[in-house]
C-alpha cells in the first residue's frame, strides 16, 4: 500500500533575503525576495506559481530544491526539513527533486553527447549502475520523451530549442524523481512547440506519476497545466486557488488585475473586456511599500492598507488570500474575462 | 483609406559560403493609414527579415529585391544617405530588447533630442522640450526626471516606452513594432497595446505588428498575415482568420495557442518541427506537418491566391477542417 502522505512537500514560514551593494562605500542593501511563504504539494497536483518578474517566483523555485539555502523557515519533504539535512544525505535526496529551466540550450553541457547529458544524474545518485545498464536507462527515458535512439550520440547543438527542452526533460526523469520544478519551461519556444511540451510534459505526469511546480509568468499556459495556482506579488503569496477558482472568483485585486491583462487568442471577446489596468510598475523590493506591498497600484486601497499589512486568510476551506478588503469587492456576475 | 505603404514582389536572400537562402520570397502587402497589420509566424518564418529590409538593415550578406513603395519612393534598394532622411521620420520601427536598441552612454534626452534636430531642424532646447512631452504622452511618470536618466536607470517596461516615444516623435506615418511586448510582464504589456491603439487612433499611424501571440493580436491587429517558410500563407482579416482560418497552418497555430478562459486536456498542436530555410520541402513547405495534405502538395507549390472577401491563401485543399477534438 502506498503510504506516502498526502502532502509531498510542506513549507512553512519561508523567507529569503539577499544582500545588494548600493555602491562602494555604502552599506550593502537587503533585498527581500520571499516572505512569510506557507503552502503545500499534494502528491500527483501540479501547482502552478505565476507572478510578474521579480515577484520571487524562481527564488522558491530554487529554495525548495535548496539550490538556494532560505534565511528561515522549513522546507518539508514527506515530514523531513530539507533546510536541515546534512550536504550529502540532499545530494543523494536530488534524485526525488528535479528541474527543468527555461533556456534549454544554455542549460546542456555543450561538450557532452545528448546520451552522456541524460546520464549524468546517475553517476551520482545511482553509482552501482554499470556502463550498459545506464545506456538501457537513457533509451528508455529518450523514448518516453519522444526522441530518436541515434540521437544519443549527438550534441546539443544540433538540436532545436523543443527538442533540447526534450533532452532537459530526459535529463529530469532518469532520477525517476517525485517532484519537478518545472521553471520557465515553454518560454523559449514557439507557439506549435510549446503546445508539444506542455502535452509531453502533461503525459509523462500520468505516466510516471509525477508532482509538478510549474512557474510561469504566461498565465494561460500556468491555468492549462495546474490544478491549484498559487500569485506572487513582491516575494509574498497574495493568492493561492484551484485553476477554476482563480479563474472564475479571482479574490485579490491583484489576481483579478492579472487575469484581465493576460491576451486572448479571440478577437471578438478582446474588443468587449474590460480591461482593469493596473497603473504603474512593480515597486523595488529593496524598498518595498508599507502595509500591503500591492496597495500602491491597486484601486480598492484605503489608507488602512498602507499601515498594517494584510495577514494570508484561509478562506472557503481551502483558499488563501491576503488582502483587507477581499470581502468587499465584489466579483462582477459576468466573469472578469468577459466570457 | 489612403495606403501608405504598397510592397510588391519584394524577396530577401542572404549569401552563405558555398549557397543562397531564401528568407523571404514573392511578399506582397499594402498598409493603410491608420490601420494595424499582425504579422504572424515562428522563428525562421521571414517575419522580421522582410521588415528590416524594408528598413534597409539587412546583415551584410543580406539583400532585398523588388518594390517597397511608400508614396512614390522604392525603400528598397535605396542608398543609405538617402534612405535616413526617411527613416525615422516617415517609417520607424522599435524592437523586443529596448536595452540594445538605446545608447547606454547617452541620457534620455539626448538621444530623444537628437531626432527631432536632425529630421526636423528643431533647436537642442526646443528639441528637449517637446521629447519630455512625447515622454509623458507615452505614459512616463515623471517625464523631466526620467528624461535625464541613463537608460539602465528605468525599468524594461520604461524602456520600450522611450522607444516608442522616440519612435513617435518625427510623427512617422508607418510604425514597424518587431515582438515589442515579449520581454514585457503581463500587465505592463496590456498598458503597452492599449497605448498603440491610442497611437494608430489619434496619429492615424499605420502599425506593423510583428508576433508570434495570437493573444496580442487579437486584441489590436485589424488584418492578419500569417507567414510560414518564408512565403506568407494566408491573409484576411482578423476576424476571419481566428474565426474562419482557411489554412492548415493558421488553424493549427490557433490550436497551439493555451486561451485562459478554456481548460482544454490537451492542446492540439502542430505535429513536428519549423523547416529549416536553407532545407524547404518540396512542394508546399508545410506538407509535412499538415494532417490534411494529399499527393499535390508534395509535388506542386500552391501559390497565394485570392478566395473571395479579400482573403487569401496558400493552399490546395478546399475540405472542411475539422481539427482534434478541440475543434
Amino acid at each position: 500500500m502506498d503510504q506516502t502522505p498526502i502532502n509531498l512537500l510542506e513549507i512553512r514560514d519561508l523567507k529569503k533575503t539577499f544582500s545588494v551593494s548600493s555602491g562602494l562605500f555604502s552599506r550593502p542593501l537587503t533585498l527581500t525576495a520571499l516572505e512569510n511563504i506557507n503552502f503545500s504539494i499534494r502528491k500527483g497536483e501540479t501547482l502552478g506559481i505565476v507572478g510578474e518578474s521579480g515577484c520571487g517566483k524562481s527564488t522558491l523555485g530554487r529554495c525548495i530544491l535548496q539550490l538556494l539555502a532560505p534565511d528561515e523557515g522549513q522546507v518539508l519533504w514527506l515530514g523531513q526539513d530539507l533546510t536541515k539535512l546534512p550536504a550529502e544525505e540532499m545530494r543523494q535526496r536530488r534524485a526525488d527533486l528535479q528541474i527543468i529551466f527555461q533556456d534549454p540550450l544554455a542549460s546542456l553541457n555543450p561538450r557532452m553527447t545528448v546520451g552522456e547529458i541524460i546520464a549524468d544524474p546517475l553517476r551520482t545518485l545511482r553509482p552501482e549502475l554499470n556502463k550498459q545498464e545506464r545506456r538501457a536507462r537513457v533509451l528508455k527515458i529518450m523514448e518516453a520523451v519522444g526522441l530518436l535512439p541515434e540521437m544519443i550520440n549527438r550534441y546539443p547543438h544540433e538540436f532545436s530549442g523543443g527538442q533540447a527542452q526534450r533532452i532537459g526533460i530526459a535529463r529530469a526523469l532518469i532520477t525517476e524523481p517525485k517532484l519537478i520544478v518545472c521553471d520557465e519551461p515553454v518560454s523559449a519556444l514557439d507557439v506549435s512547440i510549446q503546445a508539444q511540451i506542455l502535452n509531453l510534459l502533461s503525459e509523462l505526469k500520468d505516466e510516471f506519476g509525477l508532482t509538478l511546480i510549474f512557474i510561469s509568468h504566461n498565465l494561460s499556459v500556468v491555468r492549462h497545466v495546474s490544478d491549484r495556482i498559487l500569485v506572487l506579488y513582491l516575494g509574498r503569496i497574495v493568492e493561492l486557488a484551484t485553476g477554476d477558482e482563480i479563474y472564475e472568483k479571482p479574490r485579490h485585486p491583484y489576481t483579478r488585475a492579472l487575469l484581465t491583462a493576460v491576451p486572448i487568442p479571440d478577437p471578438r471577446l478582446a474588443r468587449q473586456r474590460n480591461i482593469d489596468a493596473l497603473k504603474g510598475e512593480i515597486p523595488s523590493p529593496i524598498n518595498p511599500p508599507s502595509g500591503c506591498t500591492f496597495r500602491t497600484r491597486c484601486r480598492f486601497a484605503k489608507p488602512y492598507c498602507a499601515e498594517h499589512r494584510p495577514p494570508l486568510e484561509t478562506i472557503e476551506d481551502n483558499r488563501l488570500v491576503a488582502c483587507h478588503r477581499w470581502r468587499e469587492i465584489e466579483v462582477p456576475e459576468e466573469a472578469v474575462l468577459g466570457a | 483609406m489612403k495606403q501608405v505603404l504598397q510592397v510588391e514582389d519584394m524577396s530577401v536572400t542572404f549569401e552563405l559560403h558555398q549557397s543562397e537562402v531564401h528568407a523571404v520570397r514573392e511578399m506582397n502587402f499594402s498598409l493603410a493609414q491608420g490601420e494595424t497589420l499582425a504579422v504572424v509566424g515562428e522563428s525562421g518564418s521571414g517575419k522580421s527579415q522582410a521588415f528590416l529590409a524594408i528598413m534597409g538593415l539587412l546583415a551584410k550578406n543580406g539583400r532585398a529585391e523588388g518594390r517597397a513603395m511608400m508614396g512614390d519612393i522604392n525603400l528598397i534598394g535605396m542608398e543609405p544617405k538617402q534612405l535616413d532622411k526617411h527613416r525615422g521620420k516617415d517609417i520607424a520601427m522599435i524592437f523586443q530588447d529596448p536595452m540594445t536598441s538605446l545608447n547606454p552612454t547617452l541620457k534620455i534626452k539626448t538621444q530623444l533630442s537628437e531626432v527631432l534636430v536632425k529630421h526636423r531642424g528643431f533647436e537642442q532646447s526646443q528639441a528637449v522640450k517637446s521629447a519630455t512631452e512625447m515622454l509623458e504622452r507615452v505614459g512616463i511618470p515623471e517625464p523631466a526626471k526620467r528624461a535625464n536618466a541613463y537608460p539602465h536607470e528605468l525599468s524594461g517596461g520604461m524602456r520600450q516606452r522611450v522607444m516608442i516615444a522616440m519612435a513617435l516623435l518625427c510623427q512617422p506615418k508607418i510604425l514597424i513594432a518587431d515582438e515589442p511586448t515579449t520581454a514585457l510582464d503581463v500587465t505592463v504589456q496590456a498598458q503597452m497595446l492599449d497605448l498603440f491603439k491610442t497611437l494608430t487612433e489619434d496619429f492615424g499611424t499605420a502599425l506593423v505588428l510583428i508576433t508570434h501571440d495570437l493573444g496580442v493580436v487579437a486584441g489590436v491587429a485589424d488584418r492578419m498575415m500569417v507567414m510560414y517558410g518564408g512565403r506568407a500563407v494566408e491573409k484576411g482579416t482578423t476576424d476571419d482568420l481566428f474565426y474562419d482560418p482557411r489554412h492548415p497552418y493558421t488553424l493549427g497555430l490557433l490550436h497551439s495557442t493555451p486561451h485562459i478562459a478554456k481548460r482544454a486536456e490537451r492542446l492540439d498542436p502542430i505535429q513536428g518541427l519549423p523547416p529549416s530555410l536553407e532545407h524547404l520541402p518540396k512542394g508546399c513547405s508545410f506538407n509535412p506537418r499538415c494532417a490534411f495534405a494529399f499527393d499535390r502538395c508534395l509535388v506542386e507549390r500552391p501559390p497565394l491566391a485570392p478566395t473571395g472577401n479579400g482573403r487569401e491563401k496558400a493552399c490546395h485543399y478546399e475540405g472542411p477542417m475539422a481539427y482534434g477534438k478541440v475543434a
